[in-house]
């Protein structure tokens, strides 16, 4: 890390460089889903009838991965906890903990999709289902982008490296949980 | 901050301790802010040659339909529509986006906030990747079966999503493949402007210490961010639409065509902004150095921008307004657009202010800052007209509306640059350009300009409407003196065109044999020019400057020299 | 100020022409004025007049010189917001009570085919008169229009009228206009639809009652031995366009 450059080192906001790197991050991954999200809710509202498709999809699978979501949200806060007492290995077991999290939902995730496309509800059945998996499918690249990063980011924290790193990740779990938390009553919950 | 202080000597002695570079790892996989801005400053110009070519060749086939174009050939229908799309794509995200934000940005904001680089180098050079891939992808339309993608660079739907409708099944999708990646390219590179200006400053730099430049590349570079999102989406659903099938925009199965239309002028109208205000910030500069003031009124200034880019948030659907959407909007928005000439009269206002009682020498550089207001204030003032819902039916459409925006268009992308070339080139490459031939491309290029753009207003208001590539199909648009406009248009666009060669020459020549330039030639306040030019890696040799005062104190009373460096002790 | 490169032949051209002249005017005078300082200053303070004064901007007896300016342009402002919606409710967000008839427009690539009424003045019954490429309306009447897409999004602009309106597949657009005179002139297609997009203009013909009623009878399908035909099939264009590359 000699290479790295002197500006990276500055902090005149008072709030760490990388802290605010990933705000942005957030911030520009908020207005696209916000976008695509808000453009879902102005097609519900003009079409009562897209209640009729939304019956088709599993609430309790949906609502199963919220749990699960929001658990490993949980581990990737204690991850935080501990990277800041600086227990590397403490912080890297919850954050495989969390990654698990991730791998049980997209797992979930696949079963409910290969359940939906055998009943014929395919991405080009209708609007309806073009949202259903765009919305669903970028937030799951998201879920997978993250574990990933996490698992990238525990191999650093054996080594006590880079700690705190462990914040940024978390900072942008929970901003993947924050989506799922808008997407799972406005696809599967409003009927 | 305290703790980073000691640490910066210590970081400075190793950083500078490189070894002899590769050609390639310091030119094509540097890390340097200054070689990155270089790289996107000479892939923007490519592209603007290539922008500028299809405005020669459709151009061509205007003033004289069906001609063999020299260079191209007979320009088809479609070949006439791909032509246009890719001009105005190329222009504005190819060309007006590099060079203003990326490289104007990637190359000042360091040196201005006085820092040595970027605080994420590799995010850097990874975001320039991105977009030369983005670049190279948009050409490799030209060559696919079908050709290129035709339906206008704002891609309405049904138009673009089907391939039955465009019958370019490849170029459309291949298109919004290569805007998409332009827009992650610049997400990335917004990240480093960001972060960088925010949080590097030099010690003692505030936030009203920074100079205007900067905050403008900065507040655009946030407008893209908070602005581009829904179209990003957008892109999604018009790739799945034209490729997999869906029907995000297919009214028959539910979708909605004018959805695309929201989400586009979404980002669409900022984007305006976006590009305008880095040339904003290069022009206040210029003209402050070349008028020996402090720029009039400073903190007016960025609360104007920061109104203008909070409005401009507000005005999207006055592209809209015979589109179809529920007639009562249009009130909305026209006095949303209307209210957003406030800032922007504000602004020019406050630029003419700034020569009062000035000391101006007219060296190229200023010359082109202040046609930058000159010919910014027409676009500005037509833009009222197709602001205006009412005048809007008539005028939505038309060559109006063309002139109205290449009056806002080329000032930002063509004026602009080029007032940031000649002011920064002697601190990008240490040599002087030579002042008679840029005052004589300066000439050249802005007199046929207003000839380019005067006569399309004419056509305009005459009825003529846009993306057409002949206009004998329509009796009222065919008579010999609408024609007579069009060859004449043409005819400057020859000659401005062949006045770049002029640039072209002055670039080669000054780079080779131009006088050496000085740290400071231009006696200018702000830190890039207190350091010697070209600035060496890592910008401030081993002692990072620190800042004593804002950027504007010309002519300070009480002081023998009339310009005060940022850096300078009292 | 429109009228000297198109005659204007609706109720409201003159309308939409006067709104244009009356932002001409206020934006020409703020235009004018803006260009007589600006160059005032460049000329008054070239270099060799003298050394610079340093004013920051921030005093006040300056700075009124920019606010007083400022708040005159938002008056202006208003001004033109009141012209332009007072034009945009009589044009697009008022209908005529008693049309004299309603024609049906149909866009699609590349053609416009327009539904008139037959002799019985109502649409959708068997004496429908449908053209290509040729709209017949009369003088002094006032007119809705149902403007319809068939494949993408098409722009009915009819420029003696000052008139543009999308046609958006899936709906049903309505507008108005009353000729103000006869004769033939171009009706447009102003939103970009394909390879076609440049050969897709029609006329319309404006005529008088009588001439009118002599077209119907004429052109009443019970009358004729064919119907007129269906759109045009104008793909062939398409084919030698996309052969040219």
């Amino acid at each position: 890390m000699a290479m790295r450059p002197i500006a990276t080192t500055r902090a005149m906001t008072g709030i760490p460089t990388g802290r605010l790197a990933v705000w942005w991050v957030i911030a520009s991954e908020i207005v696209i889903f916000g976008g695509l999200l808000g453009s879902y809710i102005m097609h519900r509202l003009v079409n009562p009838q897209w209640a009729n498709y939304a019956i088709h999809t599993n609430t309790w699978a949906g609502a199963f991965n919220t749990l699960v979501l929001l658990t490993s949200s949980l581990s990737a806060v204690l991850a935080h906890h501990a990277a800041t007492h600086g227990d590397g290995k403490k912080a890297a077991r919850y954050l495989w903990f969390t990654m698990a999290g991730g791998g049980i939902f997209i797992v979930v995730k696949a079963f409910e999709w290969t359940h939906e496309i055998q009943l014929g509800y395919t991405i080009t059945a209708n609007a309806f289902w073009a949202f259903y998996y765009t919305a669903a499918g970028l937030h799951a690249l998201h879920v997978i982008a993250g574990v990933v990063i996490m698992g990238i980011i525990s191999v650093d924290c054996l080594k006590n490296q880079e700690l705190h790193r462990v914040e940024l990740i978390g900072n942008y779990w929970h901003f993947v949980d924050l989506v799922w938390i808008f997407l799972f009553p406005l696809l599967y919950i409003a009927k | 901050m305290a703790e980073s202080v000691p640490a910066e000597s210590a970081h400075a002695h190793d950083h500078h301790d490189h070894h002899e570079q590769s050609f390639a790892s310091k030119y094509l996989f540097s890390t340097d802010h200054k070689i990155i801005a270089m790289q996107y400053m000479f892939t923007g110009l490519a592209m603007g040659l290539i922008g500028a070519f299809f405005a020669y060749a459709f151009r061509m086939q205007l003033a004289f339909p069906g001609m063999d174009v020299p260079f191209w050939g007979q320009v088809s229908a479609a070949e006439y529509n791909a032509l246009v799309t890719n001009h105005g794509t190329i222009m504005i995200f190819w060309v007006a986006m590099p060079v203003l934000i990326a490289a104007f940005g990637n190359y000042l904001i360091p040196l201005m906030v006085g820092c040595d680089d970027m605080v994420f180098p590799r995010l850097n050079r990874l975001s320039y990747q991105i977009f030369l891939l983005s670049a190279i992808v948009l050409i490799a339309s030209f060559f696919v079966e079908g050709g290129a993608f035709g339906g206008a660079w704002t891609a309405y739907p049904p138009l673009s999503a089907k391939a039955e409708y465009s019958l370019t099944p490849l170029g459309s999708s291949i298109w919004v493949v290569a805007v998409a990646l332009e827009f992650v390219a610049f997400l990335l590179g917004g990240i480093n402007f960001v972060t960088t200006a925010m949080n590097s400053r030099a010690e003692g730099m505030g936030m009203y210490d920074i100079p205007v430049v900067i905050w403008m590349i900065v507040i655009a570079s946030i407008l893209f961010m908070a602005s581009v999102g829904p179209l990003v989406a957008g892109a999604v659903m018009l790739l799945f639409d034209q490729t997999i099938g869906t029907n995000f925009f297919d009214p028959d199965r539910g979708g909605d065509p004018v959805l695309w239309q929201h989400l586009f002028w979404f980002f669409g109208h900022p984007e305006v902004y976006v590009v305008l205000l880095p040339a904003m910030g290069i022009t206040a500069d210029i003209m402050a150095v070349f008028a020996r003031k402090k720029l009039f009124a400073y903190k007016t200034i960025l609360y104007t921008t920061f109104a203008t880019g909070v409005l401009s948030f507000m005005v999207w659907a006055h592209h809209q307004f015979v589109a179809g959407i529920d007639p009562r909007m249009a009130h909305v928005f026209t006095i949303t657009t209307l209210l957003i000439s406030i800032p922007i009269a504000e602004l020019c206002f406050v630029y003419i202010a700034t020569l009062y009682k000035g000391s101006i020498t007219l060296t190229t550089p200023m010359l082109w800052a202040l046609a930058f207001l000159f010919e910014f204030l027409i676009g500005g003032v037509t833009g009222i007209f197709l602001g205006a819902s009412g005048a809007d039916i008539y005028f939505h459409d038309t060559y109006f509306v063309l002139a109205h925006f290449h009056y806002t268009f080329f000032p930002i992308a063509i004026i602009g640059t080029y007032a940031g070339i000649t002011y920064w080139f002697p601190k990008m490459f240490g040599r002087m350009m030579n002042d008679t031939l840029g005052k004589i491309h300066f000439w050249g290029t802005i007199i046929p300009f207003n000839c380019i753009f005067i006569p399309l207003f004419f056509l305009g208001m005459g009825g003529q409407h846009r993306r057409i590539y002949n206009y004998e199909n329509f009796p009222e648009l065919a008579g010999q003196g609408m024609q007579d406009l069009r060859v004449f248009a043409t005819v400057a666009l020859l000659v401005m065109l062949a006045f770049q060669v002029v640039f072209v020459i002055n670039f080669i020549v000054s780079l080779r044999s131009g006088k050496k330039a000085e740290n400071n030639p231009w006696r200018a306040n702000t830190l890039e020019w207190q350091t010697p030019s070209p600035p060496p890696h890592g910008n401030f040799g081993s002692e990072m400057p620190k800042v004593y005062r804002g950027p504007y104190e010309y002519s300070t009373p009480g002081r023998e020299e009339d310009f005060w460096p940022q850096n300078a002790p009292s | 100020m429109i009228e000297q490169y198109l005659p204007a032949l609706s109720t409201y051209a003159g309308d939409i022409d006067g709104v244009i002249t009356l932002i001409a005017v206020l934006t020409g005078f703020w235009y004018v004025l803006c260009n007589i300082v600006f160059f005032g200053f460049i000329f008054r303070y070239r270099a060799k007049s003298g050394a610079s004064e340093y004013i920051t901007g921030e005093e006040k007896e300056l700075k009124r010189w920019v606010t007083i300016p400022h708040l005159l342009v938002l008056v202006c402002d208003l001004f033109i917001i009141y012209g332009a919606v007072r034009v945009w409710v009589d044009v697009k967000q008022t209908l005529p009570e008693q049309p004299y008839a309603t024609v049906r427009v149909v866009g699609q690539q590349w053609a416009w085919s327009f539904v008139h009424p037959g002799a019985d003045g109502k649409l959708d019954t068997a004496d429908d008169i449908k053209t290509v490429d040729d709209l017949h309306i009369v003088k002094d009447k006032p007119y809705i229009y149902e403007l319809v897409a068939r494949d993408v999004l098409h722009n009915f602009s009819v420029p003696v009228f000052r008139l543009k309106q999308d046609a958006i597949p899936g709906r049903v657009i309505k507008g108005w206009f009353t000729a103000t005179d006869t004769g033939v002139y171009d009706i447009q297609c102003a939103e970009i639809c394909g390879i076609g997009h440049g050969v897709m203009g029609a006329r319309i013909h404006i005529t008088t009652e009588e001439q009118h009623a002599a077209w119907i009878a004429e052109n009443t399908p019970a009358n004729l031995a064919t119907a007129p035909a269906a759109p045009p099939e104008r793909k062939p264009l398409a084919a030698t366009a996309l052969a040219a590359r």
